[in-house]
């Protein structure tokens, strides 16, 4: 016989106001079943628990239904207090009377009768609970950090300190992301690359560190604590073992006029190069489209001058196999492509600009690479069309962000910094320069950044001017900028020699394929979704991936570093155990009764159900029959509905427990 | 191909000659135009100002005519028109309640499903291959600026046509007939419009720069595809000269008018008899 134990929980009053909380109790106290039904102020806290515990005891309590807020906030809480009482924490339920009740409704009588007939609903559930057990798995303590910008970086560092082995993906030849390009960060104005290439360097030569430069992850399997990863080694043409980076390759190389991605096109590269001078691996590449023996099937010239015979020619693509526990996701942001094609039709526009067709006209990235003392012109600022040293530069910011129009709502967080730091940085090699900047609100929000954009202003003169241009066009060599002070309430036209776009962050490219091998949830504009954004900030909803830096939405340096070790963090407690303990509410196959159709596992979202065979002694099959992978279901019941022979039930939801539930309303 | 046609007052009356040139340039490739029986005004500038269920109920009886008459497509080859004609097609497919609210109002029925077209997607619907396989005399020599003004691409939500800043249909077209159109900035900027009665010396100044930007980017004469357009810029001409002490000398076409000359045809039948500024 049942003994039930109903706790409803006031919330202050959060419930109280709109549920007669007393007056419930009383009613579910003669539910069948229910030993006790108590109401306490506040059930979450040490008293509330403790009360709860005590009644366990002393009513000898076989199951526990605690109405208060949703089963996401503190279900968790109440089964672990249950447990120290030794009651199964899978026979504590919730009744959420909170969001699905007090909060939504404002009739007292009505919302009373809904919290009795939702407590009743948890009752029945509970009648039909069994004790689970959690599911214990085994955790491969080896790591993997897909994304070799500052927050992979960081995050691989983290990890391979406190003594794991990680598995470092990165897609282009070098590690170092966007930040390696970058000249000088804000606020502080010291040199990205003195900061950074240490830290690349670290990674280079860290015993715990395997770093696949030029390498994309192909496919994903597995789950928390056991993902099997592939991983394409694309083709390098060098042999990285032999090659020692001594330089003789690209410096002898014919073909020096491919735009370099490293600089934006802002400046050329060789067909065999490394994309800059600091690059780790210090290893060069081969692009096939530039290279004149791949083109025409001569020269061959960089196999020549290689002394250690490193060239070959005949490289291909490799598929490697990493075992690994846990992935961290860092793959970075691209800059939205103003005025050219664009992923959707929503997000294109801005040709009033005139980006790609003036050639003055450059976005902010493009701009870091004309004052970067590695970048094309050697830190001296000179404007692609001429080479002339622009006396007047006009910064729009918002571009691309906060639109609408343009299919990008949110704000881009960091744009507003770096604008002021270009301003500074421009001020500070063209002393007799003016900076102009047009913005819609400055944010700098952070430690010292509001200060640095007033010094921006201040002391090194940039004019601010709060709106936006209309158009800009090329007459005599300059950039007619039209625009409008709504300050000052008029028009501006600005003669200017440069003209800088902020545009929007977005996620990178092709982020989504990575993020459906995955099975980590993204939005709208391709930023992955983190498990919950307050509390499980760097976790994903797929259990043992991990995400950091502006994957996961704009963000700055700081911001990226910090989330990576914040991510590092995380996997390293889950590296703490030898196993993992998973929820065991997840899908169960009757195997006798399997009709072995197996719709089940063309229907699984998570590819968790496998085709098994049933052997007896001599190992002859006797049947076929679906089976769930434990560490990979998660127990969302899409198979309990295709099964046919209904076969296929979902611990601690039951199709009993939902009729139960569905009976006691009716 | 068989469309409707919407010529507006400005094809009838002050711009008979773009209408001629509409009228002859399709003939010629083979684009049988039915004008709407008993069409009337679209509204224009007028209507919106006023009462926003008239400005709906004006262009919405062109498309319940359009629509009684079993025609699909309708050309208004005037861009205040054929905005005007698009806006109240969105309106009434947004919404039921318009539906029957305007079509009580026109006494017609009226659901918004005809299709509005401006000169330049007409051509393309041709398509450039047909014109380019009817062209008898390629336009060699002419290097025009085409002008878009503001309504031909704007507002781009109701318009959906071309990008609304750079647009570069005209010069796609015209290229493909051997034409060399120039590269210049004020291709979507306003030309002063109906201005050009209320407050002439807006008009003036406003088409002075428009004239002068085109000739300092190498334009020997102009393109519009808009009425207006080709009333400040080329009825003015001499007012704009006379003020700013200029000869600017720029013809200026409709995009009929120099597709039409590729096909063929000749001045008079195109109406570019009509025009103030002469070719020297």
């Amino acid at each position: 016989m049942a003994r039930i134990g109903v706790f409803i929980c006031w919330c202050g009053e959060n419930i109280a106001r709109n549920v007669d909380v007393e007056r419930a109790a009383a009613l579910v106290a003669d539910l069948p079943g229910v030993a006790c039904a108590v109401a306490y102020k506040y059930m979450c806290s040490d008293p509330g628990q403790s009360l709860m515990r005590q009644k366990i005891v002393s009513e000898r309590l076989t199951g526990v239904v605690v109405a208060s807020c949703s089963p996401h906030m503190h279900l968790r809480t109440f089964r672990k207090a249950a447990a120290m009482e030794g009651l199964n924490p899978y026979l504590v339920e919730m009744a959420n009377i909170r969001e699905h009740c007090s909060w939504v409704h404002h009739d007292r009588e009505q919302a009373t009768a809904k919290a009795v007939e939702l407590i009743g609903m948890a009752v029945a559930k509970v009648r039909c609970d069994h004790a689970l057990q959690p599911i214990a798995i085994p955790v491969t303590r080896r790591a993997m950090v897909i994304g070799g910008g500052v927050a992979g970086i960081q995050a691989a560092l983290d990890i391979a300190d406190a003594g794991y082995q990680v598995a470092l993906v990165e897609r282009e030849p070098s590690i170092g992301g966007k930040m390696a390009g970058l000249s000088e960060t804000f606020p502080t104005l010291d040199c990205s690359q003195c900061i950074l290439t240490p830290r690349m360097v670290d990674v280079g030569q860290h015993p715990n560190i395997t770093l696949h430069s030029y390498s994309e992850v192909e496919a994903v399997e597995g789950y928390l604590g056991n993902f099997k990863v592939t991983v394409r080694k694309k083709a390098r043409y060098v042999d990285v073992a032999k090659c020692t980076g001594c330089g003789q390759c690209w410096n002898s190389c014919p073909s020096k006029k491919t735009p370099s991605a490293f600089d934006y096109n802002m400046g050329n590269r060789t067909a065999i190069y490394v994309p800059f001078p600091q690059a780790v691996p210090a290893r060069p590449v081969i692009d096939r489209d530039a290279c004149l023996h791949f083109l025409k099937g001569k020269c061959g010239l960089c196999a020549k001058k290689c002394q250690a015979g490193a060239i070959r020619f005949d490289d291909k693509d490799q598929l490697v196999t990493e075992e690994v526990g846990a992935i961290v996701v860092a793959t970075g942001f691209r800059l939205y492509s103003i005025g050219k094609e664009q992923s959707t039709e929503q997000t294109t526009g801005y040709g009033e600009y005139g980006y790609g067709k003036c050639p003055d006209v450059i976005d902010s990235l493009q701009f870091e690479r004309l004052v970067s003392a590695s970048g094309p012109t050697a830190g001296e600022i000179r404007r692609p069309s001429d080479g002339q040293v622009p006396k007047t530069v006009v910064f729009i910011s918002c571009v691309g962000s906060r639109d609408n129009a343009k299919g990008i709502s949110y704000c881009s967080k960091i744009c507003c910094m770096y604008t002021a730091k270009h301003t500074m940085l421009y001020k500070h090699k063209v002393h007799d320069g003016q900076a102009h900047v047009f913005y819609m609100d400055i944010r700098s929000g952070g430690k010292n950044y509001d200060e640095f954009v007033r010094r921006a202003i201040e002391q090194d003169g940039a004019r601010y001017h709060r709106g936006r241009v209309s158009k800009i066009t090329e007459e005599h060599g300059k950039l007619i900028v039209r625009g409008v002070d709504t300050l000052a309430g008029e028009t501006l036209t600005i003669e200017a020699d440069l003209v800088v776009l902020a545009s929007a962050m977005r996620s990178a490219d092709r982020v989504e394929e990575l993020a459906q091998k995955l099975n980590v949830g993204y939005d709208e504009f391709g930023f992955l979704s983190e498990s919950h954004p307050k509390l499980r900030p760097v976790e994903t909803n797929a259990a043992g991936v991990f995400v950091c830096g502006a994957c996961q939405g704009p963000k700055d340096i700081p911001e990226s570093v910090a989330q990576a070790s914040a991510a590092a963090g995380k996997v390293l407690v889950m590296f703490s155990h030898k196993e993992l303990a998973r929820e065991p509410e997840i899908a169960k196959v009757n195997e006798t009764n399997c009709a072995a159709c197996f719709a089940c596992v063309r229907t699984c979202p998570y590819s968790a159900i496998e085709r098994a065979d049933i052997r007896d002694r001599k190992g002859n099959i006797i049947k076929r029959t679906a089976r769930v992978n434990q560490g990979l279901c998660m127990g969302c019941g899409t198979c309990v509905a295709v099964c046919p022979s209904k076969s296929i039930d979902l611990e601690g939801f039951t199709e009993q427990q939902i009729y139960a539930m569905l009976e006691s309303l009716v | 191909m068989d469309i409707g046609y919407y010529p507006g007052c400005a094809l009838h009356g002050s711009s008979n000659d773009y209408g001629s040139s509409v009228r002859a340039c399709l003939a010629a490739l083979g684009v049988g135009l039915r004008e709407l029986d008993d069409w009337i005004c679209c509204g224009a500038t007028a209507a919106h100002s006023l009462n926003h269920l008239l400005a709906l109920a004006l262009p919405a009886r062109n498309l319940a005519i359009a629509q009684r008459d079993g025609l699909t497509d309708l050309l208004a080859p005037c861009p205040m028109c054929s905005m005007e004609l698009l806006k109240a097609h969105a309106a009434l497919a947004s919404s039921a309640e318009y539906r029957r609210k305007v079509s009580e109002i026109v006494e017609l029925d009226v659901q918004g499903t005809t299709q509005v077209l401006n000169l330049i997607q007409v051509l393309q619907r041709v398509g450039l291959e047909t014109i380019k396989e009817k062209m008898v005399r390629p336009l060699a020599a002419f290097r025009p600026a085409c002008y878009y003004g503001c309504l031909l691409t704007r507002p781009a939500k109701t318009l959906q046509f071309d990008d609304c800043e750079q647009p570069t249909s005209m010069e796609s077209i015209l290229r493909e007939l051997g034409a060399e159109p120039v590269e210049w900035n004020l291709k979507t900027e306003c030309c002063g419009a109906g201005m050009t009665l209320a407050d002439e010396d807006t008009v003036l100044e406003l088409s002075h720069k428009i004239l002068g930007n085109a000739a300092e980017h190498g334009a020997n004469c102009m393109v519009v595809a808009c009425p207006m357009c080709h009333v400040n810029l080329d009825m003015k001409q001499p007012d704009v000269d006379r003020r700013y002490g200029c000869h600017h000398d720029l013809v200026v076409y409709y995009l009929s008018d120099l597709v039409g000359l590729a096909l063929g045809l000749d001045e008079r039948t195109l109406g570019i008899d009509r025009h103030f500024v002469a070719k020297q």
